[in-house]
């Protein structure tokens, strides 16, 4: 939470930097989705003709559950900020419990589940919370991964081994390792490039401290990632021809992922443009929202892959009656660390 | 002290086992029944009974074995916190009948909990139903006979561990049947049977 300002020599705490910006950002798009939200319950209620009603159903259902997100964000921010770190936590723990209940396990991996959800998924946000970078990023992947092979292994339940080990590694990477990777963006210290010249990245001359609060970038990937999945649907609907994988996910088209991504490079610059919440310069945040968007739509397509296997249609409904966090998140996970490791590979204060 | 356990225990399970309660084709009502379902997990009483409505569950008595129950002050504590009610199953004879001890302690007030198949079954399928439900039923014949689904509890707690993996489970509480004019105990147990299965692909 801390970065160096490397001119002065002073630490500034991040509580110092403008949240400012993060809170205009957040409150904007939290009214749009209220807005977005009204319009699609009216819509519902009114039984429009024009409009296919399991369209509307579809996406207001997508507002609601980007607008509860916002909110509990929202909250969780105005309280204190290690919130957002528990928030995610709470998030992750859900989620790994609805992959592994969709998917079946035997009764040798009982206790590899009991540890992995009480003790690595609990690990890696503490882990985050203090920012250990050297740990959280190769807990899951290394330790972890080893363990749940090797504790399966000692059950002496050989049936299906490999499959079995593959699908709790794959649950705890994704639902745990990678989204956890939303909430270490708070500990980063990041410089931007204020150079007046296209230098060589290790001119160190050419890059100051920057300013901003991490909380803003945090907020700022959420409504990208957010608002990628809405165009994505909207291109989808609207001029969709080619479907990318009918087997896998019969909506998802090649013209809603080229121009959904398109047009989440534009708001992004457009977001850099009208509020300076990230580090990146135009191009920069460009880029950065084409990486997003492309990530964002992989996710739910190995999602989609995931319960196609399974035969189910929504994590939701595989118990009845839950909200499927799963469903919500599976953009967000992919998207996560690829912005994070590219953040910080490129904008890293040395 | 019982005020604040028995809610903190229901809410307890309910967050452990991740529980939906599905109602089908039956209502939720303080009249007098038999909750009978498969038995796969020792959370199966616990999480059926605290997903009953308050007003329900305070009228509702897990049926449990006495000599298991009674084993330990953990497990004889939470059988006081249920209000369970202990049966016998290895002195049982015609004076020490655990249908005729039921029948007297559920009186005109009380609902039941009961798992036909005996024991926990570690496959995970229904097995065999003992006969206590054809009693039951033929004795009270006034008795609602309500067949529970209980879903994925036997890998929240499987037969033998003591730490649990809070996956969701699923609850389903079917049509109240009755017994038949002219059932033998043979079908109308066979159709109690099915009728769980029949909530299972609901």
């Amino acid at each position: 939470m801390k970065f160096q300002d490397t001119n002065v020599g002073t630490i500034v705490d991040s509580k110092v930097a403008d949240l400012g910006p993060s809170i205009t950002l957040l409150g904007l798009y939290l009214f749009v989705l209220a807005v977005m939200w009204l319009l699609g319950f009216i819509a519902q209620r009114r039984q429009m003709t024009t409009i296919d009603p399991a369209l509307v159903r579809a996406f207001h259902r997508r507002i609601g559950g980007n607008l509860t997100m916002c909110l509990i964000l929202a909250l969780s921010l105005l309280v204190k900020q290690v919130f957002l770190v528990v928030f995610f936590f709470l998030v992750s723990f859900w989620a790994l419990r609805e992959f592994i209940t969709m998917t079946p396990t035997r009764r040798a991996d009982h206790r590899t589940l009991f540890w992995i959800l009480f003790l690595f998924t609990p690990m890696q946000y503490v882990l985050v919370w203090l920012d250990k970078y050297e740990l959280y990023t190769v807990v899951i992947p290394v330790y972890a991964s080893l363990f749940v092979a090797a504790r399966v292994a000692f059950t002496d339940d050989p049936k299906r081994f490999l499959e079995r080990i593959a699908k709790i590694q794959f649950g705890l990477f994704v639902c745990v390792y990678a989204l956890s990777h939303a909430p270490a963006l708070l500990y980063l210290d990041l410089v931007e490039w204020t150079g007046t010249t296209q230098m060589p990245r290790n001119d160190l001359s050419q890059f100051t401290p920057w300013r901003g609060s991490t909380v803003g970038l945090l907020i700022y990937l959420v409504v990208l990632v957010q608002v990628s999945d809405l165009l994505h649907f909207l291109w989808d609907r609207m001029v969709g021809k080619q479907v990318i994988a009918p087997k896998i996910n019969a909506t998802k088209t090649w013209e809603g992922l080229i121009g959904g991504a398109c047009c989440a490079a534009i708001f992004s610059m457009m977001i850099h443009l009208f509020l300076d919440i990230t580090p990146f310069t135009w191009l920069g945040a460009g880029i950065m929202g084409l990486i997003v968007a492309i990530m964002a739509s992989s996710g739910s397509m190995t999602m989609s892959a995931i319960k196609r296997d399974r035969g189910v249609q929504d994590f939701g409904t595989l118990v009845q009656g839950h909200a499927g966090v799963l469903d919500r998140i599976d953009s967000f996970c992919f998207a996560a660390p690829i912005f994070f490791h590219v953040t910080r590979f490129f904008l890293h204060s040395p | 002290m019982k005020q604040i356990t028995v809610p903190a225990l229901a809410l307890i399970a309910k967050i452990l086992s991740g529980a939906t309660v599905r109602w089908v084709d039956c209502q939720p009502d303080v009249c007098q029944r038999v909750y009978f379902a498969n038995h796969t997990s020792h959370l199966d009483a616990l999480v059926l009974w605290s997903s009953l409505p308050r007003e329900i569950r305070n009228l509702t008595r897990p049926v449990a074995a006495k000599d298991y129950w009674t084993s330990g002050p953990v497990r004889r504590y939470m059988a006081g916190v249920f209000n369970a009610l202990l049966i016998d199953r290895k002195d049982i004879s015609i004076r020490n009948n655990p249908v005729d001890a039921m029948i007297r302690e559920i009186a005109d007030k009380y609902s039941l909990i009961v798992f036909p198949e005996g024991s926990r079954n570690p496959s995970g399928e229904l097995g065999e139903f003992k006969s206590g439900l054809y009693y039951l039923g033929k004795k009270r014949p006034d008795l609602e006979l309500v067949p529970v689904y209980i879903e994925n509890l036997n890998r929240v707690m499987p037969k033998g561990e003591v730490l649990p993996v809070p996956l969701l489970s699923c609850i389903t509480i079917g049509p109240p049947m009755w017994l038949e004019t002219g059932e033998n105990k043979v079908q109308f147990l066979e159709r109690a049977r099915q009728a769980i299965l029949k909530l299972k692909q609901t």
